[in-house]
Parts: structure tokens; C-alpha cells; sequence
């Protein structure tokens, strides 16, 4: 194959590949964000030290994605024009990780629904035929590992703890549980790098990340609600009204000083 | 919270192969959180390999009172040194 | 046992909990570590405030990780108080009812993003220089607690010295910015050192007891000389306008420090008092489900077990 050659189909997989990425990222900048308001207003001192260390993992993670994304686009967008100049429309995240915090049961619960996605997410993407997201998934990987550790055992304390506890929970799977369908939602963005091997197929991931899910929730008690899935759209840029708040509340110093370093 | 989230004592062991040590005390409800918690509060500048949680009411220390007729003894018993004992030169 | 233990003391020896102590000893380091705990916790919230707003992700996870290490702060502190036989419940209780005191300086608002700047220069400065000296205390466990945050303070004065000379060398917005949270923070900075030490009450005791091993003068009179050629460094004015160098000594000397407005802070009308108090009482509130069904949970397991 010829130089240009070679050149026009790397250049044929990288809008896909830079979605992909800025998808991983956003997540986890939008999660992370989310985890990091508990920080300093937490039931207790030690859950606030663990709550602010999944959100600092979240944020170098976020960090890592957006980075390699900014990249790879080749536009001169590092992570921070990526995290903080780009409108609510751009963004790709779940719309289940924008959602308020809501009390800690909700965040707990949420970030359990996320970390066993993660877990079997990040260990597909471990084995991607490109180095640098491989390299990034692996090392998330083990993050994520920990963070499904804690997430899954506040779970069962949660849900089987006191009548309160369990009322509380319930609620939130009652809430979370129809966001949760967007987990394995899949265009041609993933159909490009599946073909490449970049990616998995989610769909493949949704089973086993169901079978890990439903043994947690049963332990603990709670029940899985029946009822149709909330309607998809955070990967294409369409998102709840809690997203814009959000990012006006993130974005707001960065963007009152354009062009101005910190 | 004390009685509910009891007081554990945490022990960390370094990289390289020194024994465990004190790091400190949490409150936690159960050895799993103790776990995790000691982990995120003493371990977050990659100080250890290992970590042992232990309810601080399941330690048995010796009482400062003791501590003449416990330990004293050992300082007048030079047998129990190397120095006490002599080799011929050239030997080690 | 009372000359004892001065002579230990005296010895440099280290005290330990189960060692007999008297009465007044006990009380007074638990009303230091305490007051010291309570702080770490409170002081949480200043600097919390801007996590969500801050402007890059490296400084969004640097202001994180530095608020985290507050907490396991205050979490090391309030262990290190509980061996000398008060639970952390009844800690709490006593902060939440306002009965407490804590560091004057986090009464004080965080308005703009150059606050976290000066907050981790100034404050954190002055705590280095406070807990240098306190990890020499008699007392084991506060000594360790301390040794153990001086490792870990050190980044965040760096961090907030970081903040501000990068603010200054910005755009003329940004200069501005960094005066102004100077201007503000400056002086309840001095004023975390405490009233001078023939006004304060319990100095004399503590320094004999060598919980402390210098008084609050020599501890600000350090802060100062080590800080204002820092703001000089970077081209920031010190918001003391009869502020002089001692030829002498090479002391640089301060104007009067306004007492009449610590003394509002420390008994409760400072800026913030009221909001700080509220948000800790929430929290603890709304947490208490979450911990009553932790520990339900392992009673529930525990029977199961023995069962």
C-alpha cells in the first residue's frame, strides 16, 4: 500500500475512534464530577475518603480518554477545551450518570450499575488492537475492579440493612434501572471498530453484565423492576435538562476567562 | 457510631519485605469495609502491599505499669548478644 | 506520679495512652486534638465549595485529592483523641451542637477560584508551621497523627502557591483575581496562630507540657517571614500597608492585627459560622440511615455466622 494510501485509512477510522473515545471520557468526567459533590457532606469520614477516590480514579481516567481522543482528532483540543468548551450537545455521556446525585443509596446504586459495566467493558477494550486504548482500558480496568468491590458490597449493606435502607434503595433501582438500557446502546461508531477489532460488540457484554448485576441486587434484597427502558440518546448529544446545569456549574470559571491558563 | 462502627487498628506492610506496621485506627461496621477504608485512608501513596484490619478490642497489649518486671530483665543478660561471645581472630 | 510524669516530660519521653497522665493533661489534649479534628472536617467545606467549578481537570483532581487528604486528616486526629477515652460520637456531637471550637479560618467564605490558591499558600502554610512543631508533641499518638499529615500537607501548600503565581502571571483578570483573595486571606491567616501569648489562656500550660514547644508569637512571626517574599516572588502587594523589614533581625514586621474581629469569629459570628455548622448537621443527618443499616447489616450477619 502506498504512503497516501495508508494514510487515507487511518484517517477513515479515526472520527470513529475519537467518538469512541471521547464516549469513555465522558462518562467518566460526568460520573466522576457527580461522586466528587459528596466530598465533604458524606455519612461518614471514611465513605468520604472512598467516595472521593472513585471520583479522583473517574477523573484520571476522563483525563486519559479525552486526552488520547483530543489526539488522535489532531485539531490541537487537549482534554481541558474537550471538558470545558464544548456545549451540552457535544457531550456523549450516559444520560444515567448526569442524573443528580440524589442520596447516598442513589449514588451507590448508580455507580454499582456502571462499575460492573465497566468491569466487563474495560476488559474487553483490554485486548483492542489499538495500543494506546488498550493500554488506557487495562489500567481503568483495575480501577474499576476496586470500585465494583466497594460499590457492590455498599449494595448489599444497603439493601439488606434496615427497613429505611432497603426503602431507599428499592427507590433508586426503581429509578436507575430503566436509564440502564443505554449501557449496551451501539451505532456505527462501534460497528466501524468492531470490524477493526478496537471494540467490542457491547451487545455481547449486556448478558454477563446482567447475570453480575441480578446476583448483587438478589443478595440484597431488592427487586428489579419490570417497565420499559427510558429513551436512548446520550451517545448522539441528547440529553436530560440535568446535563446543562451541570456543565454550567463545571465550565463556568474556564469559560469566563477565554483563552486564559490555570 | 462507637458501638454500631467499631474501632479497628490498622496495620500496612511496605513493599520490600519489612514486616506489617501500626498505620492507624478507622470505625467501620464490618472487616470487608474496615478493608477498603483502611485501604483508601493509609495505603493512598502506595505505601503497602498488604493490609491487616483488627478490632482494636480484640488486642491484647501489655499495661505500662508491667512494663519494669516484663521487659527490664532482658537488659542484663549479655548472653543473649553477639558481642558476648569471642572468636578466634580471622573468624566471623 | 504527679512529679513523674513532669520528669518525664522533662526527659523528652513520649506518653502513651494507657500511661497515667493527670487529669488536666488528659483534658487539654482533648480539646487540642479535637478542636485540631474538627478543623480538618470543617475545614472541608471552603475549599469544597470550588471542586465542582474548578477550571482544568488537573486542578478539579489536585483540589479533590487535597480535600480528601483533609478528611483522613481529621479521621487520624479524632482516632488519635479516642485513645485518651472519648468516642468519636461524642466529638461529633459537640461540634454539631456548636459547643466545639475550631480553626477561626474556615468561618471565612472561598468567593473566587484564586481563594483555593490562597487558601492552600496561606493556610496551609501556616498549619505547616503549626504541625511542624506538633510532631514533636509529648503525647504519642498526636505526635504520630502529626508526622503523618506534615507528609502529606506538604503538596497542598504547593499546590496553592502554584494556584496563585500562575494567577498572577495571567491575564490582567487573573492578576486581580489573586490580589484580591491576598487581600482577603492575609490576615485571618495571621489570626490562626491565635491571640498573642500573654492574652492566651492556655498556652503557659501547654508549653510546659510540650504539647506545644513554642508560643503563638514566634509561630507567626515564622509564617511571616517565610510567606511575604513569597507574594513578593510572584508580584503580589501584601494588604499591610505599615509592613517593614527589621534591619536587625530581618524580621518582617506586621501592623496591628483587628482582635475585636477574631473574637466575632470565635464565638460564632464570623462570615460563615452559621453555614459551616448547618452543612455538617445536614450531612451527619442525612448519613444516619447509611450508617444505621451498615451496622444492621453486620449484626444480621454476625448472628448468622454464630449461628
Amino acid at each position: 500500500m502506498t504512503a497516501a494510501g495508508q494514510q487515507a485509512t487511518g484517517n477513515r477510522h479515526q472520527a470513529p475512534l475519537v467518538e469512541y473515545l471521547l464516549r469513555l471520557g465522558d462518562d467518566r468526567l460526568v460520573l466522576g464530577h457527580r461522586n466528587s459533590e459528596w466530598c465533604g457532606h458524606g455519612p461518614v469520614l471514611e465513605e468520604d475518603i472512598a467516595t472521593a477516590n472513585i471520583a479522583l480514579d473517574l477523573l484520571g481516567q476522563a483525563t486519559n480518554f479525552l486526552r488520547l481522543a483530543g489526539r488522535i482528532e489532531g485539531q490541537g483540543r487537549d482534554e481541558d477545551a474537550l471538558a470545558y468548551w464544548r456545549d451540552e450537545n457535544r457531550f456523549t455521556n450516559l444520560q444515567m450518570l448526569e442524573l443528580p446525585r440524589g442520596d447516598f443509596g442513589f449514588t451507590i446504586l448508580r455507580q454499582f450499575l456502571f462499575d460492573a459495566w465497566s468491569y466487563h467493558h474495560l476488559q474487553a477494550l483490554s485486548g483492542s488492537t489499538h495500543a494506546d486504548l488498550a493500554a488506557l482500558a487495562a489500567k481503568a480496568h483495575k480501577e474499576s475492579r476496586y470500585h465494583l468491590r466497594h460499590s457492590s458490597e455498599w449494595v448489599l449493606r444497603l439493601g439488606d440493612g434496615t427497613d429505611e435502607s432497603h426503602r431507599r434503595m428499592q427507590a433508586a433501582l426503581d429509578e436507575l434501572w430503566p436509564w440502564s438500557g443505554e449501557l449496551a446502546w451501539q451505532d456505527d461508531v462501534d460497528a466501524e471498530l468492531r470490524e477493526q477489532a478496537i471494540a467490542p460488540d457491547l451487545e455481547s457484554l449486556r448478558a454477563p453484565w446482567e447475570a453480575m448485576v441480578r446476583d448483587v441486587l438478589g443478595r440484597a434484597t431488592l427487586t428489579i423492576p419490570n417497565g420499559p427502558m427510558r429513551m436512548t440518546g446520550g451517545r448522539k448529544g441528547r440529553h436530560t435538562e440535568h446535563l446543562g446545569h451541570m456543565l454550567a456549574e463545571m465550565q463556568i470559571v474556564a469559560r469566563s476567562h477565554p483563552g486564559a491558563k490555570w | 457510631m462507637s458501638n454500631d462502627w467499631p474501632l479497628w487498628e490498622v496495620f500496612t506492610q511496605p513493599p520490600g519485605g519489612a514486616p506489617h506496621e501500626h498505620a492507624g485506627s478507622l470505625h467501620a461496621p464490618d472487616a470487608e469495609i474496615a478493608l477498603q477504608n483502611a485501604r483508601d485512608v493509609y495505603t493512598r501513596r502506595g505505601e503497602a502491599v498488604s493490609i491487616w484490619v483488627v478490632p482494636s478490642a480484640a488486642i491484647t497489649a501489655s499495661s505500662p505499669e508491667e512494663a519494669g518486671p516484663f521487659f527490664d530483665p532482658g537488659n542484663d543478660k549479655p548472653y543473649r548478644h553477639p558481642q558476648f561471645y569471642k572468636v578466634p581472630r580471622g573468624m566471623k | 506520679m504527679e512529679a513523674e510524669f513532669e520528669a518525664r516530660i522533662e526527659r523528652g519521653e513520649t506518653i502513651e495512652p494507657k500511661d497515667w497522665m493527670p487529669e488536666r493533661y488528659r483534658k487539654q489534649l482533648i480539646r487540642m486534638m479535637s478542636q485540631h479534628a474538627h478543623s480538618e472536617v470543617v475545614g472541608m467545606l471552603p475549599e469544597g465549595n470550588w471542586i465542582t467549578r474548578a477550571p482544568s481537570l488537573r486542578r478539579k483532581i489536585s483540589l479533590l485529592a487535597k480535600v480528601q487528604d483533609e478528611a483522613g486528616h481529621g479521621l487520624y486526629i479524632y482516632c488519635g483523641t479516642e485513645t485518651l477515652g472519648t468516642g468519636r460520637d461524642e466529638l461529633i456531637d459537640q461540634l454539631l451542637a456548636g459547643t466545639a471550637k475550631y480553626s477561626s479560618i474556615f468561618n471565612y467564605p472561598t468567593l473566587t477560584w484564586a481563594d483555593m490558591g490562597a487558601i492552600g499558600w496561606l493556610v496551609d502554610g501556616a498549619a505547616i508551621v503549626n504541625q511542624t512543631m506538633l510532631a514533636k508533641a509529648s503525647y504519642g499518638p498526636y505526635a504520630r497523627a502529626m508526622i503523618r499529615i506534615c507528609k502529606e500537607e506538604n503538596f497542598h501548600k504547593r499546590q496553592g502557591y502554584e494556584i496563585m503565581a500562575t494567577l498572577a502571571a495571567g491575564t490582567p483578570a487573573q492578576r486581580a483575581m489573586a490580589q484580591d483573595a491576598l487581600d482577603r486571606w492575609w490576615w485571618p491567616s495571621l489570626m490562626m496562630f491565635g491571640p498573642s501569648d500573654k492574652e492566651s489562656p492556655n498556652s503557659a500550660e501547654l508549653l510546659r507540657w510540650r504539647v506545644k514547644q513554642k508560643g503563638n508569637d514566634e509561630l507567626r512571626q515564622r509564617f511571616v517571614n517565610l510567606t511575604v517574599p513569597q507574594a513578593h516572588a510572584i508580584g503580589l502587594t501584601m494588604p499591610d500597608p505599615v509592613l517593614t523589614q527589621d534591619a536587625a533581625s530581618g524580621d518582617w514586621i506586621s501592623g496591628p492585627i483587628d482582635w475585636a474581629e477574631f473574637h466575632q469569629v470565635i464565638t460564632g459570628n464570623g462570615p460563615c459560622n452559621k453555614e459551616r455548622l448547618a452543612a455538617r448537621n445536614k450531612a451527619h443527618d442525612e448519613g444516619a440511615w447509611v450508617r444505621e443499616a451498615a451496622a444492621a447489616h453486620a449484626a444480621k450477619h454476625r448472628k448468622q455466622s454464630a449461628a
